[in-house]
């Protein structure tokens, strides 16, 4: 067994039961990492340290007394998106720096009811409009890796905190890619569940019908774990899907012999680096070692995604961006001359580059005249996109195959061409599209950094890609590794 | 059928798209977002906005004609409804704690009505 920072959260679980260090010590471990790496990677944006103390030492109390939940005492930090009782919440945005949020996301109070310990709030695109962790109102994250590089994003933060052993785990979310991207450019293990699956109360909205809540961990057995304890029906989410959460950590361990595995054919074009690939091919000829079936399957309309993503997602961010007004929370401009200077001058100061531009691409799409010809249009490709896969499943138990076309950029190179970053997220989109249960997890490395595998499974299969996840890391150490610097 | 090299060459187009907005186009979507741009601010969203809306001109190729629109990410599922009850207790002292300005539990805002 490893000792923190090393240690995965499964094993420090064992470490807090086994009394060989406390819920306290462990806190302090990860706030002295957080303090001593957070110039280098700028990976959170708050950290609630007397907070975390205070609940360590009940977590403490908790154990001593023979109690607690499935995380009690173990540290894990939240994605900035998600609301938390009385401690700030910015979405990395100006115009939410000021925002405490009155109420708890069902995410946060789910985790804080089985004894997990916040660390505090990562860093991220901001209303997670990214892939890179550059749009932050609070810097740019940057890659443990190579600091010079983008970890991914939007969930930057949490991928590079985990990736840095800053924490053992961390919530994120992912509309585009958002959680699966960025684990692959940091080598940590990501996986966003099916769309309903975790409620979205308390998660500030981006694009309603896409945005989805996960983990981020350095094993599949954690991000199991946390996301067991993470998912389940509230009524307070009109699109909570009220069905039972099997115990994905008691199903991890399942023979893949006869295992059919789709490799889409769409994924291994033109885009594809060739090195990325070489590891993605190497990835697939372990699974054929651990008894599955390999096949290719091809889902026409899937290159389309990009472009639909970049109608629905824009359309449905307008939308929800709509209330941000300066009257009831959030950035107020100052000495507005009326109604109308107050909303435009507090949305243009509050929000960044790459909010408006999305918010204005939507407000396109969705204007008179253009409804029909651009958000109706990409709603019938989408309907396509998810036959297409629908179709697949009835072949293929699970997709395989790369999560990103790349490893890590420098950061700066993608930020003067919007579509050149959007396309970063080429073979991520489709299962948000289509509201798929889809993981990445660490497969090699290209020049020294991390590629990720993409894992992507029928609707409610969780259990599947996480086995199927899971069995590839019984298989190799690549999750293990940490970045120079941060072991 | 569509495959990346498609999407890719849309964007390699894109350096000199063929449909351009107008300031005066731009201006329109900004007033319509409620979103104050800067003179510089202008021109790169005009180039920006008309790349993006050429990239996603691709999906006029798309024939479409049976197919129905999406409407809920999970096949057959729609939005769940709740009974009409009251289920909310007031929080309104804890949620006018972010507000800019308040007065008499009323949020205050520049003056709508001369």
């Amino acid at each position: 067994m490893s000792d923190p920072p090393r240690a995965s959260l499964t094993e420090l679980i064992a470490g807090l039961r086994a009394r060989r260090f406390s819920s306290a010590e462990l806190v302090r471990t990860y706030l002295e990492r957080i303090d001593q790496h957070q110039g280098a990677l700028n990976a959170f944006i708050s950290v609630t340290r007397e907070q975390a103390l205070k609940d360590a030492q009940a977590a403490d109390r908790v154990l001593a007394a023979g109690g607690g939940g499935a995380l009690t005492g173990v540290p894990i930090a939240h994605k900035d998106i998600f609301c938390t009782q009385g401690v700030r919440t910015t979405c990395g945005s100006r115009m939410l720096d000021n925002f405490v949020s009155p109420y708890d996301a069902t995410v946060v109070a789910k985790l804080r009811a089985a004894g997990a310990v916040m660390l505090g709030k990562t860093n991220m695109d901001e209303f997670a409009m990214g892939s890179s962790s550059e749009t932050s109102f609070y810097g740019p994250v940057r890659n443990p890796w190579n600091p010079a590089l983008v970890p991914g994003g939007s969930s930057g933060g949490s991928a590079a905190a985990v990736a840095a052993r800053l924490a053992p785990a961390a919530t994120a979310t992912d509309t585009g890619g958002s959680i699966r991207q960025p684990a692959a450019l940091c080598g940590v293990t990501g996986i966003k569940p099916t769309y309903g699956r975790v409620s979205r109360y308390g998660m500030v909205a981006f694009a309603s019908s896409l945005d989805q809540a996960g983990v981020l961990s350095t094993t599949v057995a954690d991000a199991a774990l946390v996301l067991r304890e993470m998912a389940g029906f509230d009524p307070n989410d009109s699109t909570s899907v009220d069905a039972p959460v099997p115990d994905y950590v008691a199903q991890l361990e399942q023979p893949l012999a006869g295992l059919k595995v789709g490799l889409l054919k769409e994924f291994f074009d033109k885009g594809l680096e060739p090195q990325n690939e070489q590891r993605i091919r190497d990835a697939l000829r372990i699974y054929e070692g651990l008894g599955a079936r390999l096949t290719e399957v091809s889902l026409p309309n899937l290159p389309l995604s990009v472009p639909v993503y970049y109608v629905v997602a824009p359309a449905e961010c307008s939308s929800n961006l709509a209330r941000f007004d300066g009257v009831r929370f959030g950035h107020r401009c100052e000495n507005p001359k009326d109604l109308q200077d107050l909303y435009r001058r507090s949305r243009g100061e509050g929000f960044g580059a790459e909010v408006k531009r999305r918010i204005m691409t939507g407000t396109y799409v969705l204007s008179a005249g253009y409804y029909d010809a651009y958000y109706l249009k990409a709603q019938r490709v989408r309907a396509l996109i998810n036959a297409d896969f629908i179709r697949a499943f009835k072949s293929v138990d699970v997709l395989i195959g790369p999560t990103t076309p790349t490893p890590a950029f420098p950061i700066g190179a993608k930020t003067e061409d919007p579509i050149t970053m959007y396309l970063n997220d080429i073979y991520t989109i489709g299962a948000n599209l289509a509201g798929l249960p889809a993981a990445s997890i660490p497969c090699g490395f290209v020049n020294d950094l991390p590629v990720g595998l993409q894992v992507v499974g029928p609707h409610f299969a969780e259990a599947r890609v996480l086995a199927v996840a899971h069995a590839f890391q019984r298989a190799t150490d690549w999750h293990t590794r940490v970045p120079q610097g941060y072991a | 059928m569509y495959d990346f090299a498609l999407v890719f060459s849309v964007h390699r187009a894109y350096r000199e798209p063929p449909m351009s907005l107008t300031r005066a186009q731009l201006a329109s979507i900004a007033t319509l977002a409620r979103l104050d741009l800067s003179a510089a601010e202008i021109p790169v969203y005009q180039q920006s906005l008309s790349s993006i809306l050429d990239f996603i001109g691709a999906l006029d190729a798309v024939d479409t004609a049976d197919v129905n629109p999406m409407a809920h990410p999970l096949p057959g599922l729609s939005q769940r409804l709740r009974a009409d009850v009251v289920t909310e207790s007031d929080h309104h002292e804890a949620y006018q704690a972010n507000a800019p300005q308040v007065a008499a539990g009323l949020y205050l805002v520049p003056k709508v009505i001369e």
